[in-house]
């Protein structure tokens, strides 16, 4: 996994809750294993009817064209498991989305990807979402994990939480499966243990065969 | 249930599965919880088996580890891989990644076929107390007979099949009880949809939710299996019924479940699986089915529901935060405040997906189709949720009610519930659909999708308009 040290990009609004991943990432049709995920990213809410663009969808406004950070409200990722909605941020360069809350699966599948998903509290998550308006794209924020902080135009940096094991997992970029095969020896254990209390659970078969 | 003592040793039953499968905990904090059985679906998989291939990791518990062809599989009699050519590549890469890593595939022409959360408990491969894994938000469906299932991304699928155990932060818990007699023609759908409707999208995030009451008790396994289906559409981590003796009376003799002094054993240890007296959830939410009617969706998120004899809500009536929400659902939908629902033409009614589409769905979809027919211009079809419910209803003969009515009869897999296999309503169609999802351009573009119970959809197939089943065929159940 590409590592996340910190990110400077310009931050896009994208107010509205519950932004689920049939829209962040629809399934497109007489695609093939090999999604364009740079084309998949809100691909219905960026063309029109006749598949011209839409002028008024945020990330097809001239400022907004080299989005790096994303800025939006609640529950944002609900729905769908699909990670293509994560990818495609990738794709697009998008590293950082500022939520007031993320559904649970999407925020993993951020964590799983380089993606760093930010919580700010109530009340600096509105005054950070007025800033964003206000700066309009004119000029880019910079998201630091080092620092745990977001600097650019209007106003003071902006402090963010998130817990010590997700941060050193983003900064480091740390191989998930490598992380937790360190542990093959407690897996196999647990295998045993498990195997003598409910041995129904590590065997399965076909009882007609 | 006692309150008076306070018993610090008191454990849900989310704990005592959650303790007994937690193999260590990780450098960064995580859990590590072993999965027991592990299910994957064509349109995820060959990401992950990429992914392995490239890391030169195998699939060490293979023999734990089941796939089945459902997302992009087409519906039509006769299929094969090229029938719906956007799905033949994720088809055979699946049976690929299948054959090299040793993996049992329900392929599509296997006569048990079907969605991973219909296919996995029919088949008695989820037991009561089990973990398990799917990548796919609907894996808590399997709930529905005791087990505890992950969704997941496809990263996380990736480490699950090389490692057989997921890495999480322990999810808090949530008891929802469901008390009262559920009324005619009221069933687990109903009640999830007002669950939803009460606690919103995201009520459950963060929770896993164990489900109990009276009307559970009373629930069969089915319905169980679609209430756990609809926990995302709160937003819950997982949902679970806890097991009984009709959970045990349902899965005795599948063709997976532990035989002869096995199951006996078996069965001794899931008697044990309940919550302990006193103990405590994160968060305790009471819902009075008693009084509940059928339940329709209006808008563009599952918490936008009204009973069947309501209205499209008037904006001022709609919490301030949900507002613009709810606006642009009027005009994504095509509705104005105040419509009744009932009533309201439609062209297209789809009976399936892993919400609905079990024997007992299709039965209490036929028992109000029988001897009538389609509305002239609507586009009816059902869609068994495997093929081995497809063999069952065509036994009971429900395959013909269907067709004689006008109704499409499928094969098994996901169908409309996503159009990930091309099957899509018009734009601009109104259409009922037993789903989970009503989200904007979900089962086509510009298709306003209203969620409702099969014996509903059924109801409004025959009527043409949003119908209350109650009214087409009496109160009587």
């Amino acid at each position: 996994m590409q590592p996340f040290v910190n990110h400077t990009g310009i931050a896009a609004p994208m107010l509205k809750d519950d932004i689920n991943t049939d829209q962040v990432a629809p399934i497109l049709h007489g695609r093939g294993l090999k999604d364009d995920y740079q084309a998949m990213l809100f691909h219905r809410a960026r063309l029109r009817e006749d598949g011209s663009e839409d002028p008024n969808f945020v990330l097809n406004k001239p400022q907004f064209r080299n989005t790096g950070i994303l800025v939006t409200g609640q529950n944002f990722g609900a729905g769908s498991s699909r990670e293509s909605a994560v990818w495609s941020m990738i794709a697009n360069n998008i590293r950082v989305i500022v939520a007031k809350s993320f559904a649970d699966i999407y925020r993993e599948n951020c964590l799983q990807n380089g993606l760093l998903p930010i919580v700010l509290a109530p009340d600096d998550a509105d005054a950070f979402i007025a800033r964003v308006v206000s700066v309009d794209g004119a000029s880019p924020f910079t998201v630091d994990l080092v620092t745990q902080r977001i600097s650019g135009p209007g106003g003071p940096d902006v402090a963010f939480e998130i817990s010590g094991p997700d941060r050193t997992r983003l900064l480091e970029g740390l191989d998930d499966i490598g992380l937790t095969l360190k542990h093959k020896d407690d897996i196999a254990n647990w295998e045993r243990q498990a195997a003598a209390a409910q041995p129904w659970l590590l065997t399965v078969h076909d009882s007609r065969r | 249930m006692s309150k008076t003592v306070s018993n610090t040793s008191a454990r849900t039953l989310f704990d005592k599965i959650w303790d007994f499968h937690r193999v260590g905990q990780r450098a960064d904090g995580r859990d590590l919880l072993y999965i027991d059985r592990h299910v994957l679906h064509e349109l995820h998989a060959h990401h992950a088996f990429a992914q392995l291939r490239k890391q030169g990791r195998g699939v060490p518990r293979s023999d734990l580890t089941f796939a089945v062809q459902d997302h992009t599989v087409a519906t039509k009699p006769g299929r094969n891989d090229e029938t719906y050519p956007g799905g033949t590549a994720f088809i055979r890469a699946m049976r690929e990644g299948c054959r090299e890593f040793g993996i049992r595939l329900f392929d599509i022409d296997d006569p048990e076929q079907g969605i991973s959360h219909v296919v996995a408990p029919e088949l008695g491969i989820v037991l009561p107390g089990a973990t398990h894994a799917v990548p796919d938000s609907h894996a808590s469906t399997v709930g529905g007979v005791g087990a505890l299932a992950f969704g997941c991304g496809t990263s996380e699928l990736a480490h699950i099949l090389a490692t057989q155990v997921i890495a999480m932060k322990r999810p808090k818990s949530m008891r929802v009880r469901l008390d009262g007699k559920l009324g005619p023609h009221v069933t687990a759908k109903d009640v999830a949809l007002r669950l939803i409707a009460e606690l919103g999208v995201a009520g459950g995030r963060g929770y896993v939710v164990e489900y109990a009451g009276s009307a559970i008790a009373s629930m069969p396994i089915e319905q169980r299996m679609t209430l756990c289906n609809l926990n995302i559409e709160m937003g819950g981590r997982s949902g679970f019924v806890a097991p009984d003796d009709t959970t045990f009376d349902w899965l005795s003799g599948r063709p997976y479940v532990p035989q002869g002094a096995m199951w006996d054993r078996a069965l001794e240890h899931w008697r044990t699986l309940k919550t302990d007296d006193g103990a405590v959830f994160d968060r305790d939410v009471t819902l009075d089915c008693a009084s509940l009617e059928p339940q329709i969706t209006w808008g563009t998120d599952p918490s936008q529901v009204v009973g069947i004899s309501g209205h499209v809500p008037d904006s001022a009536a709609v919490e301030p935060g949900r507002r613009a929400a709810a606006e642009s659902a009027f005009a994504y939908m095509g509705l104005t405040p105040g419509t009744p629902l009932a009533g309201l033409p439609v062209g297209r009614v789809f009976i399936g997906s892993c919400t609905n589409a079990r024997l007992p769905d299709l039965e209490a979809a036929a028992a109000v189709v029988r001897g009538r027919r389609v509305a002239e211009g609507v586009v009816a079809m059902v869609v068994p949720g495997s093929s081995t419910v497809k063999r069952e209803a065509e036994a009971a003969g429900l395959d013909r009610v269907f067709r004689d009515a006008g109704f499409f009869w499928g094969e098994a897999g996901c169908s409309m519930c996503a159009g990930g296999n091309g099957d899509q309503g018009d734009p601009g169609q109104r259409c009922v659909s037993t789903t989970n999802r009503n989200f904007e351009n979900r089962q086509g573009v510009k298709v306003r999708t209203h969620l409702a119970s099969p014996a509903t959809a059924a109801a409004t197939a025959i009527a043409g308009r949003i119908a209350d089943v109650r009214q087409l065929v009496g109160g009587a159940a």
